[in-house]
């Protein structure tokens, strides 16, 4: 009796599902595939952090732009823990969406199963891994803004006083190493023997323990920090020196410390996804190539508040290494080796 | 920089002080949980949303202190839904704290949405500024470690100050002490068991909470959703380390943070080149399991931790 009882409440709530189920199933899929041949792509996104928050920004921003221009319908899921990342994947999978977009950078195993099952859909995914040739709807991406870093590394070198350059990592994943590498490359062409302090926090958001690490940089130093994580520019501008930005431009929250930035565009590598699906033809593909700066994907922003404030030999250099990475007769290194404190 | 030059560097210990506060205010909460017999893991989510609740109240035009006391009202709040289900109704008391923590944080991400559906990035206030104390300030190194410091860092001294003197030298730390080791006791002193524990959650919660603010509001002017970053286990640990006293516990805390600071400046000295970096942040757990080992041989565990009080049962 027991049993029978406990079961009611069960099949009621069961019964419940399966019929909200069938109601996403109409809502979701029936209607848009229809749509699919030329009507705006539906995009989703996923994501790890609430979208304000640096890296993920660039690539909300650029989907907002793209469904701005009718090219697609957008919707996203923020704040996605890895753990329940290849669930939502599967969800907006089953909901019949052309694109999804994202980052498994922590579940890079378990995201390529998914991408498996769902041949359909075209997945664009941030990954330290290259593409899977036996996963055709599976191409990856991530801000390979080396160009724009290596610039803003010129600036940086032309800006240190004492000569010595403190660097706050998260954790030395391929994306950070090459854009320091690429920043100290940077700074050595305006002196080879500027000291660099490198240095990983083990975490993405603590800005509390980035602002530490800089300070115990500053301390020993480093006037010019190159503010990977957020918390930096604050221990700079606590102290009264400068600091570089990196994939976004922070200038306006730190008028007296950013001097220069190197900023990522996603909007050229999204739109490639765009065009590719919208036209069948989305394979596996590495759009790391779509951050360089000759794609538009990356650039140095504005000096702005700075502007007349850096050695005009720094401005010729960058503006000379523009033309040539632009041209393609200088191409900046990419390192993807864990950087080491010189 | 040479390993003596760090550990006698005035800006050195300033660092490990200023690292220590958010966990001393932690620890103290859930001291005084513990002390009662309540084990509260809800700690790590109630510091996310004290964090938040802080900086958001200064955000939205409140004083700083008024931020403050925000924050510790919704620790307060949390630690009310903890003590219900965990004291009268006597549930497990892992499952509730860690559910608590699930829920505080997910509550907290759903209301910085709400409030903040579109911005570009989080807000800056007016963060708690360093306050110089007269004269003691001046003192060669422990003025700059001990006096340099931002207020929130002073009150959480005379947290643990007070919490010891309220434990031990009062008929209601008596009380609190007395819940966690004999609720009996309690009862027969015709106490009620049940207010006292629920006493000790909500206000311990309280002050974890704060912890929490001070990230958001003195060691750094804005909130991300993933800065508590672990503080509140390490301060469950704190406690296990302090004995569950609060001069062992706040000494466990200045500890675990100057290992940390240490760790900071040690990796920019020709020894950081040879090791990878992990060995550096795992320094201050891994130290920090070695000095637990060494303190806990006499550890004296409240006798009633964990175990639910039902009155009149025998």
């Amino acid at each position: 009796m027991t049993e029978r009882n406990r079961l009611t409440p069960f099949s009621r709530r069961r019964f419940l599902a399966t019929s909200a189920m069938g109601a996403l199933a109409t809502g979701l899929v029936g209607l848009p595939r229809a749509a699919r041949a030329d009507g705006p792509l539906r995009v989703a996104g996923i994501y790890t952090v609430p979208v304000e928050q640096q890296w993920v920004s660039r690539i909300h921003v650029a989907a907002l732009a793209a469904q701005e221009r009718g090219d697609i319908t957008y919707t996203y899921s923020e704040n996605t823990s890895n753990t329940d990342y290849s669930r939502v994947m599967r969800e907006y999978a089953e909901g019949g969406y052309d694109l999804i977009i994202g980052e498994i950078f922590g579940v890079e195993a378990e995201a390529r199963e998914v991408a498996a099952e769902y041949p359909d859909t075209a997945l664009l995914m941030g990954s330290s891994f290259k593409e899977d040739p036996a996963l055709p709807n599976l191409a990856v991406f991530d801000n390979y803004i080396q160009d724009a870093a290596y610039l803003s590394g010129i600036i940086a070198g032309a800006m240190t006083k004492t000569g010595n350059i403190g660097m706050v990592g998260g954790f030395p994943i391929p994306e950070v190493n090459r854009l320091k590498h690429a920043f100290m490359a940077g700074a050595r062409e305006m002196n080879p023997d500027i000291r660099f302090q490198v240095s990983f926090i083990g975490s993405w958001f603590d800005p509390p323990k980035a602002k530490e690490t800089a300070y115990a940089m500053i301390e020993n130093g480093a006037d010019i920090l190159y503010a990977e994580r957020f918390g930096v520019s604050d221990a700079a501008k606590e102290k009264g020196l400068l600091a570089i930005g990196n994939v976004i431009d922070t200038q306006s929250d730190y008028p007296d410390t950013v001097v220069a930035s190197a900023i990522w565009h996603f909007e050229p590598t999204l739109d490639k996804a765009i065009a590719e699906v919208k036209a069948g033809t989305f394979t596996a593909a590495d759009y790391g190539v779509y951050s360089f700066m000759k794609e538009g994907g990356c650039s140095l922003a504005p000096l702005g508040t700075f502007e007349g404030k850096v050695p005009q030999a720094a401005l010729d250099l960058v503006a000379a290494r523009t033309a040539a990475i632009m041209d393609g007769s200088y191409v900046v290194e990419i390192n993807d080796e864990e950087p080491k404190s010189s | 920089m040479d390993i003596l030059d760090i550990l006698l560097s005035a800006s050195f210990w300033a660092a490990a002080i200023r690292i220590a506060s958010p966990l001393i205010f932690a620890t103290m909460g859930e001291l005084i949980c513990e002390r009662a017999g309540v084990l509260n893991l809800g700690i790590e989510g109630i510091m996310v949303a004290g964090a938040f609740a802080g900086w958001i109240a200064v955000w939205a035009g409140l004083p700083l202190w008024g931020g403050v006391a925000v924050a510790m009202l919704v620790g307060m709040g949390f630690g009310l839904i903890h003590s219900i289900l965990s004291v009268p109704f006597g549930l497990s008391q892992h499952v509730v704290g860690v559910g608590l923590t699930l829920l505080a944080t997910a509550l907290t991400f759903y209301t910085y949405r709400v409030v903040l559906p579109e911005v570009s990035s989080p807000p800056k206030i007016q963060a708690f500024q360093v306050y110089e104390v007269p004269f003691l300030s001046e003192l060669p190194l422990i003025g700059p470690a001990l006096f340099s410091q931002t207020p929130l860092t002073y009150a959480a001294f005379i947290l643990a100050g007070l919490t010891a003197y309220v434990l031990y030298r009062t008929p209601l730390g008596l009380a609190v002490r007395a819940a966690g080791e004999n609720p009996s006791a309690v009862a027969a002193q015709g106490l009620s068991v049940t207010a006292v524990r629920m006493g000790a959650v909500i206000v311990g919660s309280g002050f974890m909470a704060v912890g929490g603010a001070f990230l958001t509001m003195s060691a750094f002017d804005s909130f991300f959703f993933d800065m508590v970053n672990g503080r509140g286990w390490i301060c469950i640990a704190l406690v296990v380390f302090g004995a569950w006293r609060p001069g062992k516990a706040l000494l466990g805390a200045v500890l675990f943070a100057a290992f940390d600071a240490f760790q900071i400046r040690l990796q920019q000295t020709p020894i950081g080149a040879v090791l990878p970096y992990q060995v550096f942040l795992m320094m201050p757990y891994f130290l920090s399991i070695l000095a637990l080992v060494v303190m806990s041989r006499r550890a004296e565990v409240p006798a009633a931790l964990m175990v639910a009080f039902n009155k009149g049962e025998r």
